[in-house]
């Protein structure tokens, strides 16, 4: 679609100026000016929103604690000098504005400061830690989106039915269950073991040491094995219900009506005229849940000792060190807008209507 | 004032409270045919019932570490049905007791974060132009902040009670509540009853609160209903991150006391699974509840027994 509809485009701008909104450049670069137009927005609403961030990690992380040295002294003695000094060191002693200007340059850069407990910089930190938890809750959100979109078509294709009903009743109960609880639940039941029960799996980390090749992958395998059932069981009943929201939202349409009339078959009608138009709030779900998720797995990274962000923001909390925590928290905001933007931007893809 | 005046006020406000009761009890009927709303509300009863009674179900001391009854970590017995913790305190006592905090910070934080959605929601539907667009700009900007990490940063940085963990909860969960509540504020502005109130010289706060808040409030139930849940698991979060405040027994709190107790490596289920059932249970009746008002409100969602 966008290579058809940008040749257009590019002669009707070589042309000359052309009226913004009504060209009678006809309709498909029309379309792909207002794309290019949606597009701009999205990416401004992007900066914005990140440049947001900044703000707010400033402000939490320098005015509600109060005075940061004080913080980081606390429970030491220490002289009005060594005070000042610290003070000078953090840059503390420059008014509020310069201070923010100097935190925003950093940031963007990529300093984020340094670790109070780890005394190694927090960018490099969180780079090591990053692979862990882009493994783990890649593998969880690909197995939850598929089995909430297959098992939320069921449920709807078949409402009021006892399967939609076991469906959608397991679905919300798990989705009421704190993750961590399920966690340490399952590292009880098939870890340490219950009466009959054998410890089948690690109880944490993500590999025993030693492996390599293909052995090491199935090692990783095996350690993942329980965070991913964890996130899996507590995630999919989002991307069910939205699902299954969104197909009965389909179900009475006029061309679902049609295409039986035609003589298609129950499960063609669904597969090719009902399921693809039920997907698309569907795909904005997942990327959401992709940013969420890398927040969502630090309680399951604690539980299982996981080796990622989520771990690495628990160890910060309990310290606490401020730096660290500040850095993971515009990490995952960061995430977070980043997933809503390539939701904003592919949508208008897969539904024309948007964003016109 | 006349006296024909005074009795025509009289009949309109006795019209509307029949009009309200009419439309509760139309609601009940309706809300009744819904089979998982209905247990939804029993389990509420109960546990809100179990709160209430706590001192005399678990008597006033079960949170004392100093003289408490039982050894540590004993296994479920007649004298503890549910066993006890590291200290040698019963159990089941504990769990009465975190039924008390996991509903109030249930209870208020989906109160507070409804009511900061409300206000914004109705305010930036009343007043539109640049104003209304900067207040959902900055809604949209929370909307996408990741809520649980905000509100975790947030107890991080504030001192460490009841009253942080509430306001962690409320004021990072309020913006769906006021994208909700504006896009039913623009509705119910567009039609003609606001132009003659309008006409008759109502002012902007009568307009918004006599006009519009009648009307967004079943909106406004369903959406508490269902923030409660989510503010109850987060409490459990906090908690369990060691966020909460730490002289007050919660379920969370007792997650977290199990764990450090090594409740895990030894195997000790009893210790480990009531408080998560109870978590559960009570973020699952207040889902359901809330899916119920939901589907009585908005028969189209679909969501009920059909």
């Amino acid at each position: 679609m966008s290579t058809a509809s940008t040749a257009p485009l590019a002669e009707g701008t070589a042309d000359g100026p052309v009226p913004v909104k009504t060209g009678p450049s006809g309709p498909r670069a029309r379309s792909a000016r207002a794309y290019l137009l949606y597009v701009a927005g999205k990416l401004g609403g992007a900066a914005v929103s990140l440049f947001a961030v900044l703000v707010t990690s400033f402000f939490l992380f320098r005015i509600i604690p109060g005075d940061p040295v004080r913080t980081m002294t606390h429970g030491r003695q220490v002289s009005a000098e060594q005070l000042a000094s610290l003070r000078h060191q953090f840059g503390l002693d420059l008014p509020v504005w310069q201070q923010f200007t100097g935190y925003c340059v950093k940031a963007l850069s990529g300093d984020l400061g340094i670790s109070y407990q780890f005394h190694a910089p927090v960018g490099e930190l969180i780079a090591q830690k990053l692979p862990a938890t882009l493994l783990l809750t890649g593998v969880a959100v690909v197995i939850y989106s598929v089995l909430g979109l297959w098992l939320g078509t069921r449920s709807a294709w078949h409402r009021g039915r006892l399967g939609d009903k076991v469906n959608t009743g397991v679905a919300l109960t798990l989705w009421s269950v704190p993750s961590f609880w399920l966690g340490l639940l399952l590292i009880i039941t098939f870890s340490v073991g219950i009466g009959p029960i054998p410890g089948m799996f690690p109880t944490g980390g993500m590999e025993s040491g030693g492996a390599t090749g293909f052995a090491y992958v199935a090692d990783v395998a095996h350690h993942m094995a329980l965070p991913v059932v964890t996130l899996v069981a507590v995630g999919y009943a989002q991307t069910l219900l939205v699902m299954r929201a969104s197909l009965l939202d389909e179900m009475g349409s006029d061309y679902l009506t049609t295409a039986r009339a035609k003589g298609l078959r129950d499960d063609l009608v669904r597969r090719h005229h009902a399921v693809p138009n039920a997907l698309l709030p569907t795909v904005t779900m997942v990327f959401i849940n992709l940013g969420h998720v890398a927040a969502g797995s630090i309680l399951v990274e604690t539980v299982f000792s996981w080796p990622g962000l989520g771990g690495l923001f628990y160890q910060a909390l309990s310290v606490p060190d401020l730096p660290l925590v500040q850095g993971l928290f515009v990490v995952f905001a960061g995430a977070m807008i980043l997933m809503n933007l390539l939701a904003d931007l592919l949508y208008p893809l897969l539904d024309p209507r948007v964003g016109r | 004032m006349t006296a024909p005046a005074a009795t025509a006020a009289q009949t309109a406000s006795a019209l509307a409270r029949a009009r309200r009761r009419s439309s509760v009890a139309r609601f009940w009927r309706s809300y009744r045919t819904h089979r998982a709303g209905l247990f939804g509300l029993c389990a509420l009863a109960v546990i809100a019932l179990v709160a209430l009674a706590a001192p005399l179900l678990a008597g006033s001391d079960v949170q004392s570490v100093t003289n408490a009854p039982g050894a540590a970590l004993e296994s479920p017995s007649a004298e503890f049905p549910l066993g006890t913790d590291q200290f040698g305190r019963s159990l089941l006592g504990l769990l009465v007791w975190g039924a008390r905090i996991s509903l109030t910070v249930g209870l208020m934080a989906a109160a507070l974060s409804v009511a900061i959605g409300t206000l914004v929601g109705i305010v930036a539907g009343h007043f539109g132009g640049w104003f209304s667009t900067l207040i959902m700009r900055i809604t949209d900007w929370f909307l996408v902040m990741p809520t649980l990490v905000l509100a975790i940063v947030l107890a991080t940085v504030m001192s460490r009670s009841v009253w942080t963990v509430i306001l962690a909860i409320g004021v990072t969960t309020w913006p769906t509540t006021a994208r909700l509540v504006r896009a039913q504020t623009l509705a119910v502005e567009s039609r003609p009853y606001i132009e003659r109130a309008t006409a008759l010289g109502g002012g902007h706060g009568h307009i918004m609160t006599r006009h519009v808040l009648p009307n967004v409030m079943p909106l406004v139930l369903a959406q508490t209903t269902l923030g409660i849940s989510y503010a109850i698991l987060t409490e459990a979060t906090l908690a369990f991150l060691g966020l909460g405040d730490p002289d007050v027994v919660s379920w969370g709190g007792m997650l977290q006391d199990a764990r450090e107790a090594g409740a895990v490596s030894s195997g000790h289920w009893w210790y480990l699974a009531p408080p998560g059932i109870a978590i559960a249970l009570v973020a699952l009746a207040f889902t359901l509840c809330g899916r119920a008002v939901e589907s009585v409100l908005n028969p189209k969602l679909g969501v009920s027994n059909r």
